[in-house]
């Protein structure tokens, strides 16, 4: 629901009086240069400070926060490390920015039930360091993780490029401790493989900050494999190395990792890495197995098998480590190697049924020639999300706009064969709109309702994830010279 | 239209149920009535007619059922394309249907190493209280638009609303499998089974039960292989009859005699590593330790004490006073936020008032 406080300036004044009663000067943040670091996530065409950053280190402290803001009507938006790419942490000038980075403390490891209890301000890399002296680690390795913090991959659902076999954050985490914003702490989960009543941890996992603050996290650890190995595949067509995907799968193997890229990503990451990748393929495949010694072995066997019989011009297996490393970090440094052939690039988030990919290629290739707007595409081959990287100079003038326009379109071609607008980016404040092609009005209004059930004043991250009707309306009015009306039944204003 | 699809129909029963207040019972195959708590007495609207396979493209792992198919009808589609469900979920009966099994979250042995009815949900269609037809999630792998309702609606027992439509993901079946067993003590066995945890062998089911410790080792011909070098024990025959019997509960120790009389069958659910727990009873130690049954005759509030200080929680699983509160109850800040949920989507409180707890 759209948010409407007064814009009080006296009760600012009180609100503020009683954090700094609370916190130390440090952590209680005003001043328009000290906020800057916080105007903004990963998506930084999104800018806005907030009225005030709170940057707590105990749950007593989020909770007496979320009660000051809750008596006072004032919106809280959480926020981790930042990372995010859907402006899901965007600041509101009326509302309080609470910071998590202060909650950083590795809390417990406990290898003999394969399980670790986080703060939420820890680093998704830091975990699988810390349990590493054990054989272990934590599966989700969203591209991000060097620096992206378990709080905000639980608030997000983040993937990684090994989902399609070890799942997403919701597969991987036990338990988590919630404040409301009615300051109440929750335990949400538990210790134990399930827990009873409702799958909140479910609900919790990808609700983007709007049910609740997540202090404390229990995350699943996994016996590390012994052995990964990695096969490059080169193909002169896109629509063979798709085809080359479903025959792995249909061969009963379930790689670790399966990303595909086309001619304008290969490129751009030979560039900037030179991981050896052959620059005149159309697309490349990198197709990762692990296991035990033996188990690898047999599947590197079978896979390369199918990739030459599925027309691959090239097939090569990484002879050591270090080739290994090599292939992943061309894949990895995509994004700024795309960052570096353009003065801009937008990142999209679709994901599709796998057998709609040559449809889904060729359409973004012709709606590029009609934008006039480059794109490199990367995909998660395996799970479907496919990441179309719109080139663009935002100095231009009008082409953010048409960017932003082609990438909609793109989203809503995701929609239509199948799939959906985000599969690990989130909504937040970009994909809003999208999620107006995804979802009917009773759905969004389920939506609200679910919110309300954990926050029945909508203080928590106010206007993110989930649009407003009106707002679905409006939107619906403005692209109706693209299809049918999404929302006839609505009054248009 | 597709006969097997009565969606309207059903959608018409909410309707009315809900314009006039009506409780209704939501049934399928029948197979797991014996599960959760007496619901109030209401007025039965039947699932089973609505069913059929609506797709599965074996390629995509994906595969979406209206919830009224039989699971056997499901479970012999992904055999013939060399697939199956990973959470490996127990029919109790023939006549177990997929809305059944994700509405009682219910998962085999291979839970612990593959994930649980819940995770292996894609999304899914729903009639809420208000009968309106609602789809959640999709058919994809990743998806964070919107909340988690899909998985959200595993476990609910028909509380929050109707499950017409489930995609689940789905996987390979592992080319081979072995199960090797040793004789020991519970703690030796909960020691190993625990200690596997850290270890890369592809085991997909380990158990305790009558003196021995099993584990089911399962994956490509050479992994398996490998595997059973480094797990000691002895090769079992006929260990698929053993893990389906343990998965159905047609082994003696759930069948016994004193089950049809004061004794109970407790679920208890500990940490996998948690040592044997001096509870008067027998005990079957399932996933990897982690799901604990017990038969026993001990009250069900001493027993909660006692499985909660070991940071565990207990459901009445068979028999005993259906009437009382059969799940682990609720804190009450978590009770809340329960409630309101059911309201959210059952404003009128119609669906299986009273199955999962009294106040829900």
């Amino acid at each position: 629901m759209p948010h409407n406080r007064k814009n009080d300036v006296a009760l600012n004044i009180g609100l503020l009086r009683a954090l700094r009663s609370l916190l130390p000067p440090e952590s209680v943040l005003v001043d328009a240069e000290d906020m800057r670091p916080f105007e903004c996530d990963g998506l930084a065409v999104y800018r806005q400070l907030p009225m005030v950053v709170v940057l707590p280190e105990t749950i007593e402290q989020v909770q007496c926060i979320m009660r000051l803001c809750h008596a006072q009507q004032v919106p809280v938006v959480a926020r981790g490390a930042g990372t995010g790419l859907s402006g899901g942490a965007l600041p509101l000038a009326d509302g309080v920015l609470l910071s998590l980075a202060k909650f950083k403390r590795i809390l417990s490891i406990d290898p003999h039930n394969a399980m670790a209890t986080v703060q939420p301000g820890v680093r998704n890399l830091a975990i699988s360091e810390a349990v590493a002296t054990y054989g272990m680690y934590y599966a989700p390795d969203p591209s991000s993780q060097i620096a992206c913090t378990i709080g905000g991959n639980v608030a997000e659902n983040s993937g990684g490029v090994h989902c399609l076999k070890y799942g997403l954050t919701v597969h991987n985490i036990l338990m988590l401790k919630v404040v409301t914003m009615e300051g109440d702490l929750l335990t949400i989960g538990a210790e134990t493989l399930d827990s009873p009543g409702y799958d909140l941890l479910a609900l919790m996992t990808g609700s983007e900050g709007m049910l609740g603050i997540i202090v404390e996290v229990t995350v699943k650890l996994l016996a590390k494999p012994e052995r990964a190995q990695v096969v490059l595949a080169a193909f002169d067509d896109v629509v063979k190395a798709g085809e080359a995907v479903g025959s792995i799968i249909a061969a009963g193997i379930i790689p670790a990792g399966l990303e595909m890229m086309d001619n304008l990503a290969i490129q751009a990451a030979e560039d900037f890495v030179h991981a050896g990748y052959p620059r005149d393929a159309e697309a490349i495949l990198l197709c990762e197995l692990d296991g035990t010694h033996a188990e690898v072995s047999e599947y590197i066997a079978t896979v390369r098998k199918i990739l030459t019989g599925s027309g691959a011009t090239e097939v090569r297996t990484a002879v050591d480590e270090a080739e290994r490393q090599l292939f992943w970090k061309g894949r990895k440094s995509a994004f700024p190697a795309v960052g570096r052939i353009s003065p801009d690039y937008y990142c999209m988030d679709g994901t599709i049924p796998r057998r709609q990919l040559p449809h889904v290629l060729r359409r973004i290739s012709e709606m590029s020639a009609e934008y006039g707007l480059a794109v490199a595409n990367v995909f998660h081959a395996g799970d479907g999300n496919l990441h179309p990287l719109i080139l663009f100079d935002a100095n231009k003038p009008g082409e953010l706009e048409r960017t932003e326009e082609y990438g909609r379109r793109i989203l809503q071609l995701c929609v239509e064969v199948g799939g959906t607008i985000t599969g690990e980016h989130g909504v937040g404040i970009e994909k809003i709109d999208q999620m107006c092609l995804q979802f009917n009005n009773t759905e969004l209004a389920q939506f609200h309702a679910v919110k309300a059930a954990f926050d029945p004043s909508g203080l928590l991250n106010p206007g993110k994830a989930v649009p407003t009707l009106p707002r679905c309306a409006e939107f619906g009015a403005m692209h109706v010279h693209h299809g049918k009306l999404s929302h006839p039944e609505l009054e248009r204003f | 239209m597709d006969e097997q699809d009565i969606s309207l129909a059903l959608q018409q029963q909410v309707l009315d149920a809900f314009q006039n207040k009506t409780p209704l019972a939501i049934t399928g195959g029948g197979s797991k009535s014996f599960l959760g708590r007496t619901a109030v007495h209401a007025q039965p609207i039947d699932i089973s007619k609505h069913r059929g396979i609506v797709e599965y493209d074996p390629c995509e792992l994906v595969l979406t059922a209206r919830s009224g198919t039989p699971l056997q009808e499901i479970e012999a589609a992904l055999a013939e394309a060399g697939q199956m469900l990973a959470f490996e979920p127990p029919h109790f009966g023939d006549s177990a249907t997929l809305g059944g099994t994700i509405a009682c979250a219910l998962s085999g042995p291979r839970r612990p190493y593959s994930g649980s009815a819940r995770d292996f949900v894609l999304g899914c269609q729903m009639l809420n209280g208000r009968g309106e037809i609602l789809r959640f999630g999709g058919q994809v792998m990743k998806n964070v638009a919107g909340y988690d309702v899909s998985r959200l609606m595993a476990g609910t027992y028909g509380t929050l609303g109707i499950l017409l439509e489930t995609s689940l993901k789905v996987l390979p079946r592992p080319a081979a499998s072995i199960t090797v067993a040793s004789e020991c003590s519970a703690a030796e066995a909960i020691a190993s089974m625990s200690g596997l945890l850290g270890k890369p062998y592809p085991v997909d089911g380990a158990c305790y039960h009558g003196d021995r410790c099993y584990v089911r080792i399962s994956g490509s011909a050479q992994a398996v292989k490998e595997a059973r070098t480094r797990i000691a024990g002895d090769v079992v025959a006929d260990a698929e009859k053993f893990w389906h019997a343990l998965r159905e509960h047609e082994l003696p120790f759930f069948r016994h005699p004193s089950l049809s009389g004061k004794a109970r069958l407790y679920r208890i659910m500990v940490k996998p590593a948690t040592p044997p727990l001096s509870i008067e009873g027998s005990w079957l130690l399932d996933w990897g330790g982690a799901q604990r049954w017990l038969r026993s005759d001990e009250d069900i509030a001493t027993l909660r004490r006692r499985v909660e200080l070991a940071g565990g929680h207990v459901t009445v699983f068979r028999g005993g006073d259906r009437d009382e509160e059969i799940f682990q109850p609720l804190s009450g800040p978590l009770l809340t936020i329960h409630q309101r949920l059911k309201a959210s989507f059952d404003p009128k409180n119609i669906f299986n008032r009273g199955r999962l707890y009294a106040d829900l």
